[in-house]
């Protein structure tokens, strides 16, 4: 596969050189020229380009003509969206892909038809999220065109129910919890069943109490 | 017309000023010692931050405007906001400075309006030292063939 890389930062360089490694043909294209030479010095002169990958001129030099994809991997959201839109509409590149710096660009790579777009931001907030918030509260299905749901919830040591027997804690009204997963074992749950943590909620309840459900179940951050 | 202009530098505030006479207009601009060149009696709205950013077009109307001008001097910058302006907020007067004319070629091909500052003034050179009748704009706007490159 010919990959074509666009921003020689430390993303560029750590990726053209995983890419080597995996045995592709890799062009990293840096408009600095000291950059490009530092870029040299650890893969190559045969995978590295000086110039700006948002001319057309240095693009067909490049050859972005053969190129299998495009990776734009700039520090600049608006350079990696120009390289990406030309890849795709000049040269009709069939992958190509995007860092982007700012979250909130994500949704104008997509419809300026950008097939895949990578935000560290995004991953890393996610990542932290998944970390800080433990009690999730999961809509598995939904029964009678959305006027009953079925929701999922794990409960954390955080849980206000923990400890307490289902009998103890007012749900929404029309609300049953049906089943507890218990270290990978379901529970028949009665009113007399008591809540522990970790135990994994399945629980019936109307759309419009969806909300309350999660108040009584989940804790807050 | 709400009028929304994206670059402070000595195109953004001509245009400003001048629109200003008639129109609502509303700049943006990073760099805040650049709204200078506004002088200090006009009556446009300045809004400091990027036209790139959907919090920054919010504040400036970008809901409510009627024509977005890109004039910064990055192309990327300019084709950014202006296609934010475009698909985002649908507006519908959108005029975009591009210098780079191979660029600009690409996006016009899009349907973008783009203007390339070098194109006009090197076509108005030429027609005024071989005495030829000036063109319109839109001619002295396209890609001459000598510059093409695919």
């Amino acid at each position: 596969m010919y990959l074509i890389l666009v921003g020689g930062g430390n993303v560029g360089m750590q990726l053209a050189k995983k890419l080597i490694q995996r045995g592709h043909e890799v062009l990293l294209m840096e408009k600095d020229s000291r950059q490009a030479l530092r870029l040299a010095t650890v893969l190559g002169e045969d995978s590295v380009f000086v110039g700006d990958g948002c001319e057309i001129a240095t693009q067909k030099q490049a050859g972005f003509n053969r190129a299998d994809a495009v990776v734009a991997v700039t520090g600049e959201d608006e350079d990696n969206l120009v390289v990406c839109q030309m890849a795709k509409v000049v040269w009709n590149v069939q992958r190509v892909l995007a860092r982007v710096n700012d979250p909130t660009h994500e949704a104008i790579f997509k419809k300026v038809g950008v097939d895949q777009t990578v935000s560290a931001t995004s991953l890393i907030f996610s990542l932290l999220d998944q970390q800080i918030t433990t009690d999730e509260f999961i809509p598995v299905g939904a029964l009678a065109k959305g006027n009953i749901e079925i929701v999922e919830t794990v409960l954390s040591q955080r849980s206000p129910v923990v400890g307490k027997s289902v009998r103890e804690i007012s749900l929404p009204t029309q609300t049953n919890i049906v089943w507890i997963i218990r270290k990978e074992q379901g529970v028949l749950v009665s009113g007399d069943t008591e809540l522990m943590a970790g135990d994994t909620i399945l629980a019936l309840v109307p759309g419009d109490q969806a909300d309350a459900l999660r108040d009584i179940l989940v804790a807050k951050v | 017309m709400n009028v929304l202009i994206f670059g402070c530098g000595r195109t953004g505030a001509a245009l400003a000023l001048q629109l200003a006479k008639t129109h609502t207009v509303t700049v943006i601009e990073q760099n805040p010692e650049a709204v200078r060149r506004l002088g200090q009696r006009h009556n446009c709205k300045v809004v400091i931050g990027s036209g790139i950013d959907e919090d920054t077009l919010l504040r400036a109307g970008i809901a409510q405007t009627d024509a977005f001008f890109a004039v910064t001097r990055g192309d990327n910058t300019n084709l950014m906001a202006a296609q934010v302006a475009k698909i985002n907020y649908n507006v519908k007067h959108i005029c975009v400075r591009v210098a780079d004319p191979n660029r600009a070629q690409a996006y016009k091909d899009l349907g973008m309006y783009c203007i390339t500052p070098a194109l006009i003034i090197a076509g108005m050179m030429r027609d005024w030292v071989t005495d030829s009748p000036y063109e319109s704009i839109d001619v002295y706007n396209n890609l001459p063939k000598e510059l093409e490159v695919l």
